[in-house]
């Protein structure tokens, strides 16, 4: 989608502050621990460009974090709006309220869940490590290093890895990657099928015409339905 | 029940109460969030990068394995990406100078560098790398010829990027540990260069 979180080449964002932090308060850690953790799909890239515009510009990154998980975990009636109204409630009135145990063994099968399902929709980054497999190789990419290619110009409402910037601009095939899992399109952040993956150079020219750095360019990775 | 204001809400509440309804529905749990809080604040940050580049430094052959296949070379020291995505290490030189950033989020190489600090998050940074590079480039304290390309990889892929900077003249002497302590995160970026003390 044309959302702002689409920003490279934007202007008005002002220079950049030297904050060294990965964090600034302690709920952030777990924010990213449940990110991490959580076997079940949703708050993902797209729930964070679903995200209002003035929210997304006017939020930290991990309250951006928070609140696309929550907003996706609501919509899909993982949790409904009830329960996570009342539980708002219990620790806002004591922030020590009772806390619930884990559940190591219905952890374990939400997990196998997701595996099984990310591997129908056949993710060859899953399970971890397996990226290399013999099968993804046989994927033959169609261009070669050297290959003159243009991105295409699309304006999707779904996920797209295609930034605005480069759309419908030509560069230079300069490195074939193992096939990756095309990702546009997927709300709930599971992969279609792979594609072969390039990177792609673009001159600082082509992109930024007059306004461009010297002797500047961009290498993006590009599946290879991004190109003509 | 009022519907929940989330734009108002203290976001350390909603995220207990985030935590809470996925650990009481067997979603995650806890312990395991813990691990993973505890694993970013002990064990995985830019002294992985630093160990792996020293080493691609005084060997010739593990450097061409990483130049090759990331993923497998940081393998070699037990690193591996929590989503298993593949790691692309690009070399700088006199020629091409590589700095990395997201435009579309902020993916970084958490394998080996940890998690990113606030500014590589920032909207300045992701909006401004792309089409001013050597601006953001002297910000960092860093000016680069015109004779050197200066190549932006912007991540919107899951590859993830690390740049092997070069190594400084005047380490000659210096042993593989002592090459690791003079690589800054910021030279694995690309937005500094490791320099000689």
């Amino acid at each position: 989608m044309d959302g702002v979180h689409d920003m490279g080449g934007m202007h008005g964002f002002g220079p950049i502050e030297r904050d060294e932090l990965s964090y600034h308060d302690e709920w952030e850690a777990r924010v990213h621990g449940i990110s991490n953790a959580m076997a079940a799909p949703g708050g993902g890239r797209f729930s964070l460009e679903s995200l209002d515009p003035a929210e997304y510009l006017g939020s930290s990154y991990y309250t951006r974090w928070l609140l696309a998980r929550i907003n996706t975990l609501l919509a899909a009636g993982t949790i409904t709006q009830q329960e996570f109204d009342a539980a708002v409630a219990k620790y806002r009135a004591n922030p020590d309220s009772e806390f619930p145990s884990d559940d190591e063994t219905a952890y374990k099968e939400a997990q196998e869940a997701v595996r099984e399902r990310r591997k129908k929709a056949g993710d060859p980054t899953f399970p971890p490590g397996s990226g290399s497999g013999s099968s993804e190789r046989s994927l033959e990419a169609k261009l070669g290093v050297g290959d003159q290619v243009v991105a295409k110009t699309i304006h999707p409402d779904g996920h797209t890895r295609l930034p605005r910037y480069v759309r419908g601009r030509a560069g230079e095939v300069i490195r074939i990657y193992r096939p990756q899992g095309f990702q546009d399109d997927e709300p709930l952040s599971d992969h279609s099928g792979p594609q072969p993956m390039y990177a792609v150079r673009f001159d600082g020219k082509e992109l930024w015409g007059d306004q461009a750095e010297a002797n500047s360019s961009v290498v993006l990775d590009m599946w290879e339905s991004y190109l003509t | 029940m009022e519907k929940t204001n989330m734009a108002n809400e203290d976001p350390a509440i909603l995220t207990k109460a985030l935590e809470s309804l996925l650990v009481e529905k067997g979603l995650v749990t806890s312990g395991r969030i813990d691990e993973i809080v505890k694993s970013y604040e002990e064990d995985i940050g830019p002294m992985r990068g630093a160990q792996v580049v020293a080493k691609a430094w005084v060997d010739p052959e593990y450097k061409a394995r990483l130049l090759v296949d990331g993923r497998s070379a940081i393998a070699e020291f037990g690193f591996t990406d929590p989503h298993g995505a593949e790691l692309v290490v690009t070399e700088n030189t006199d020629d091409v100078h590589n700095m990395v950033v997201c435009t579309l989020c902020s993916c970084y190489p958490w394998a080996v560098l940890g998690l990113p600090p606030a500014w590589y998050k920032s909207f300045a940074y992701r909006s401004r790398a792309v089409s001013e590079p050597r601006t953001v480039l002297k910000e960092f304290g860093l000016e680069l010829p015109e004779s050197t390309e200066v190549r932006v990889l912007d991540s919107n892929s899951d590859i993830r990027y690390m740049v092997l900077p070069k190594r400084p003249a005047g380490t000659d002497g210096m042993s593989e540990e002592e090459l690791a302590g003079i690589v800054t995160r910021d030279s694995m970026i690309g937005v500094g260069e490791a320099v000689c003390p």
